[in-house]
């Protein structure tokens, strides 16, 4: 048996060990115990998942009762890669749990669901047929759903998350499901190399590719239908969230990525466009709605949107340029794509376990409501900052270095022979320019708006810091985030080869130059260029210091009012307050002001009250009036069944009318 | 290559922060003898960052350690673009090219250094005028990547040392429509990004139309002077950009001393004209009410656009 193999067996022998000893183990001791079987798990994930990135061969054959129909795991480069990614988050995720699960989190069924759940993500990405990846994706949907209502099943706002997931999770697999079988069908089997025997050319690919691009957005979250999203992701406990939204998601990019390059590689041109205005439009919609929310895991959740629309209007650019011929800037889209969900797993996670450290140190997580805890929980502000900086592209951050790509791909993409090309390529960058630039506004605002400035509410003016095994997995998190952006180098090469990229070399000292654009980012030779003009900055500012060494404490400027408390800040709200109405008809703000005048006079206002709820657009538009129409339907259906004996033979009779005719014709 | 481009690098710095006062210096006294004031001189701004420096700088109740690093992250940033763009010549550093995205997003951490800093200070004015400011620099995003795109397309390359070079070579391409349109819509976007007018009016100080000053309202000493100079760095270097975009003529080609010589004297030739055309035009022009410069900047994304398809299209 090859390592790869012993891995994956290890993989179920643990995840069901976990699975156990969560079911066992006495409340006392379970979040320590579950912690710890869970890590496993993730751990031997990330060896198979290193071994299967770093080429090894092999699998794991399991015979099942059906005769003929074994599962079969065996991930290539690109499965391995997307393995260890949801290792490596499985394992923050389970130390974090460890601090962080307490009361209904840390019940038998959280825990076990938990394991379940990683044992789930790890298989999709090591399927090597249909089944074994849809028991899979279907493991890990149920999984997740338990893991949703597992901290407040009671309240309705989770029940009605948790129907929205299950909901959409099974369109996404019914989606999944009949894409497969018309593969399958068509190839003569379920096996991956039969399913890739299909000419990509065909009608028959073109239908399977449409069903399985929905149901792989389904997953990942890309607007329209990521009605679920900013539903589930809020509710969940925050560790189950950060594996949500780091881990699972991506699944759904994997899901696209496995269509695009591995399954049907070489598809017609319109394939690509479909991606890239699916990705775009995601990228657009969830970057506008995550700026102008104010709970912070639900701005984090759209903010998931956001990047799952960028990989996929990076696949989308890159199959589209292929097709045109242009394989460098191609190359370097599909890198920059899986750069992309590097990137977003690490500050994505990083940024959901901060969120947790909040909501267990303050109790809130409406952004309006905190503020100053930079000053109470100085290593969770730290870890959140970095991880603010990676989605706010900025550099040195792994978010810089796979916006970077992406944008070299896509503007050395365009040609004047291609007329779709010539259109889309602009379209395309302008898009990700703006989704880029209101990214930065929306986590200046999380980030300056939670923990600088002062408390907003007591609850914030007493937070805590979070406990040592929190911190760990924030601090690991963050690290991540800055080493991926400092050495993007040889991390770019190792995604190359998984996703069959050339043209990606390193520079430097691990700088990444893609040859096939004929560009180069070395972010070390940048931070030496700004530590070298940062030297004298800071050698001035120390003469200056000598003379006043320390800053005396003053009364904020308030127009010569001394009478400047905690509430005239600006909150989240009013921070978005411009963007909001720039982008008033996208958005469709409900706002709500009540003026109470004083009894004496109505020229003395005695309250103001100001209300403001911006609700989602595409739910109102696309999905209402879909549950009207079926709520509707239902209340109507009843009246088909009145008792009525000679009705029921009546429609006995038109059935088998319908029936016959269908026959003859 | 690698020390001249060095030197050209270090040359750049240097003249680029001697220089920069003085262009706010001219714009300022440019401005004062048209609207008939005497005005305060082109050496005020230099005079202004010596007494900050020796004052005693104050912190705001409740301001973190970010009132302290963001002045510094601001310049800090605002002086690895002066060392990226080619202003005085066009000899880029070998490992650290000056690609436009990149010079971008180093311009970008200055402005997210300063909105957090707004936020810091915990007053209303702060959070407004980081508000504002960080609207306008998400609009303006699309504006100048675009732009970018555009000027990328005839080099194909984003590495702005390489069009200013082919622009040197075919001095015909300088006057071509695409360039013409992308130059402009560029322009507009460094107006917005630096904070002039018609987008933020530099010299008022009225709480309720300020974006900059708003942000800088707690901070004073030599906090404030590193505001004010990375600020200022920040419009030398974009107007010195635009300015050798549309005039190539007399930068170096190669770090040797009377090329660097007569770049830097070219240069700074180039920024005193600009600073003094900025000047003036602010003297005839009013500040934009806030919710129409999302107009002004959607107007400039559309001739950026136009610059990129016009050159699939057209050519």
């Amino acid at each position: 048996m090859t390592p790869v193999g012993v891995g994956l067996l290890a993989q179920q022998g643990l995840g069901g060990l976990a699975a156990a000893l969560a079911v066992l183990t006495p409340d006392r001791a379970r979040s320590r115990v579950g912690g710890v079987a869970c890590a496993a798990v993730a751990l031997a994930g990330a060896v198979t998942g290193g071994l299967a990135l770093s080429g090894a061969r092999g699998g794991l054959v399991m015979p099942t009762a059906l005769a003929g129909v074994d599962l079969t795991l065996r991930p290539d480069r690109l499965g391995g890669l997307f393995i260890l990614v949801v290792s490596v988050i499985g394992l923050l995720v389970s130390v974090y749990g460890l601090g962080y699960a307490v009361g209904p989190a840390a019940s038998r069924t959280a825990w076990g669901a938990l394991a379940v759940f990683l044992l789930g993500m790890q298989q999709v990405p090591a399927a090597a047929d249909a089944v074994s990846f849809l028991l899979g994706w279907e493991t890990m949907a149920l999984a997740s759903t338990v893991l949703l209502l597992a901290e407040q099943a009671r309240r309705s706002r989770v029940r009605s998350a948790a129907l929205w997931y299950a909901v959409m999770t099974q369109l996404s697999f019914v989606l999944l499901l009949a894409g497969f079988a018309v593969l399958a069908a068509v190839g003569g089997g379920t096996g991956f190399a039969r399913l890739a025997s299909v000419d990509p050319g065909s009608p028959a690919a073109a239908v399977a590719f449409v069903l399985l691009v929905l149901g792989f957005a389904c997953k990942a979250g890309v607007v329209p239908l990521h009605v679920w999203l900013p539903r589930a992701h809020p509710e969940a406990p925050s560790h189950v969230s950060a594996a949500m939204s780091g881990a699972m998601v991506n699944m759904g990019v994997y899901g696209a990525l496995l269509v695009g390059v591995r399954l049907l590689p070489g598809g017609p041109g319109w394939w690509g466009a479909v991606l890239l205005v699916l990705g775009g439009g995601s990228a657009l919609y969830g970057i506008l709605q995550a700026s102008v929310t104010t709970d912070l895991k639900r701005l984090l959740a759209y903010s998931t949107s956001e990047n799952v629309g960028l990989m996929f209007l990076a696949l989308g650019a890159a199959l589209a340029l292929r097709a045109s011929g242009r394989t460098g800037a191609a190359d370097a889209a599909l890198v920059g794509c899986v750069l992309l969900v590097v990137s977003h797993a690490a500050f994505k996670t990083t940024l959901f376990l901060g969120a947790g450290s909040v909501l267990h140190g303050t109790g809130e997580r409406d952004l309006d409501r905190l503020g100053g805890l930079g000053a109470r929980m100085p290593w969770t502000a730290a870890a959140f900052g970095v991880a603010c900086l990676g989605a706010a592209s900025l550099p040195v951050t792994s978010g810089f270095v796979a916006e970077w790509t992406l944008l070299q791909a896509l503007i050395h993409g365009g040609s004047p022979g291609d007329r779709l090309l010539a259109v889309l390529i602009p379209v395309a960058v302008a898009v990700v320019a703006l989704t880029a630039g209101l990214a930065l506004l929306t986590f200046v605002k999380a980030y300056g708006v939670g923990f600088l400035a002062r408390p907003r509410s007591p609850q914030a003016a007493q937070a805590h810091e979070a406990s040592p095994a929190m911190r760990l997995a924030l601090v690991a998190g963050a690290a991540a985030v800055v080493l991926l952006g400092v050495l993007p180098g040889p991390v770019a090469v190792v995604l190359a080869r998984a996703v069959g990229a050339s043209s990606v070399h390193p520079v430097g000292l691990a700088g990444v130059d893609l040859t096939g654009v004929g560009a180069l980012l070395d972010p070390v030779a940048l931070s030496v260029l700004a530590a070298a003009v940062g030297v004298p900055v800071l050698v001035a500012a120390a003469v200056s210091a000598r003379r006043h060494p320390r800053r005396r404490t003053a009364l904020t400027w308030g127009c010569g009012g001394a009478r400047v408390s905690p509430r005239m800040q600006y909150t989240a709200t009013s921070y978005a307050e411009p963007l909001v109405r720039v982008f008033d008809d996208a958005l469709q703000p409900v706002r709500d002001v009540e003026v109470t005048h004083a009894t004496e006079s109505r020229y003395l206002v005695e309250r103001v009250r100001f209300r403001q709820r911006v609700g989602d657009v595409v739910e109102a538009r696309a999905y209402r009036p879909v549950l009207a129409m079926a709520h509707w339907v239902g209340e109507r259906a009843p009246g088909l069944q009145n008792g009525s004996i000679h009705r029921y033979l009546g429609y006995s009779f038109a059935a088998l009318l319908a029936v016959l005719l269908v026959a003859v014709l | 290559m690698s020390w001249s481009s060095a030197a050209l690098a270090a040359v750049q710095v240097v003249l680029v922060v001697a220089v920069s006062p003085v262009l706010v210096g001219v714009t300022r006294q440019v401005r004062a003898r048209l609207e008939g004031r005497v005005g305060p001189g082109v050496g005020q701004p230099w005079r202004d960052l010596r007494k900050l420096l020796a004052k005693e700088p104050l912190r705001a109740e409740g301001a973190s350690a970010v009132a302290v690093a963001a002045p510094v992250v601001l310049l800090v940033s605002s002086l690895v673009v002066v060392a990226l763009l080619p202003l005085v010549g066009v000899v880029a550093l070998p490992l650290v090219p000056d690609d436009l995205f990149v010079v971008v997003s180093v311009l970008l951490v200055g402005t997210v250094a300063l909105a957090l800093l707004g936020l810091d200070s915990g007053s209303a004015f702060g959070g407004m005028g980081s508000s504002r400011h960080m609207t306008i620099a998400a609009l303006v995003e699309p504006t100048v990547l675009v732009a970018v795109y555009a000027l990328s397309i005839p080099v194909g390359s984003s590495t702005l040392s390489l069009i200013v070079r082919a622009r040197l070579d075919t001095p015909s391409s300088v006057a071509s429509p695409t360039s013409l349109l992308a130059v402009v819509a560029l322009a507009i976007a460094v107006l917005a990004e630096t904070g002039r007018l018609p987008v933020d009016n530099p010299s008022t100080h009225l709480e309720l139309t300020m974006v900059h000053e708003a942000m800088v309202l707690e901070s004073s000493g030599r906090d404030l002077a590193w505001l004010e100079l990375g600020s200022w760095l920040r419009l030398a270097a974009l107007l010195g950009l635009v300015g050798n975009l549309l005039a190539p003529w007399g930068v170096a080609t190669s770090a040797t001393p009377p090329a660097l010589l007569v770049g830097a004297v070219v240069v700074t030739g180039k920024l005193l004209v600009l600073g003094a055309a900025l000047g003036a035009g602010e003297v005839v022009m009013a500040k934009l009410r806030l919710f129409r410069v999302p107009e002004l900047l959607a107007g400039s994304f559309v001739l950026a656009f136009l610059a990129v398809t016009a050159s699939y299209l057209v050519v």
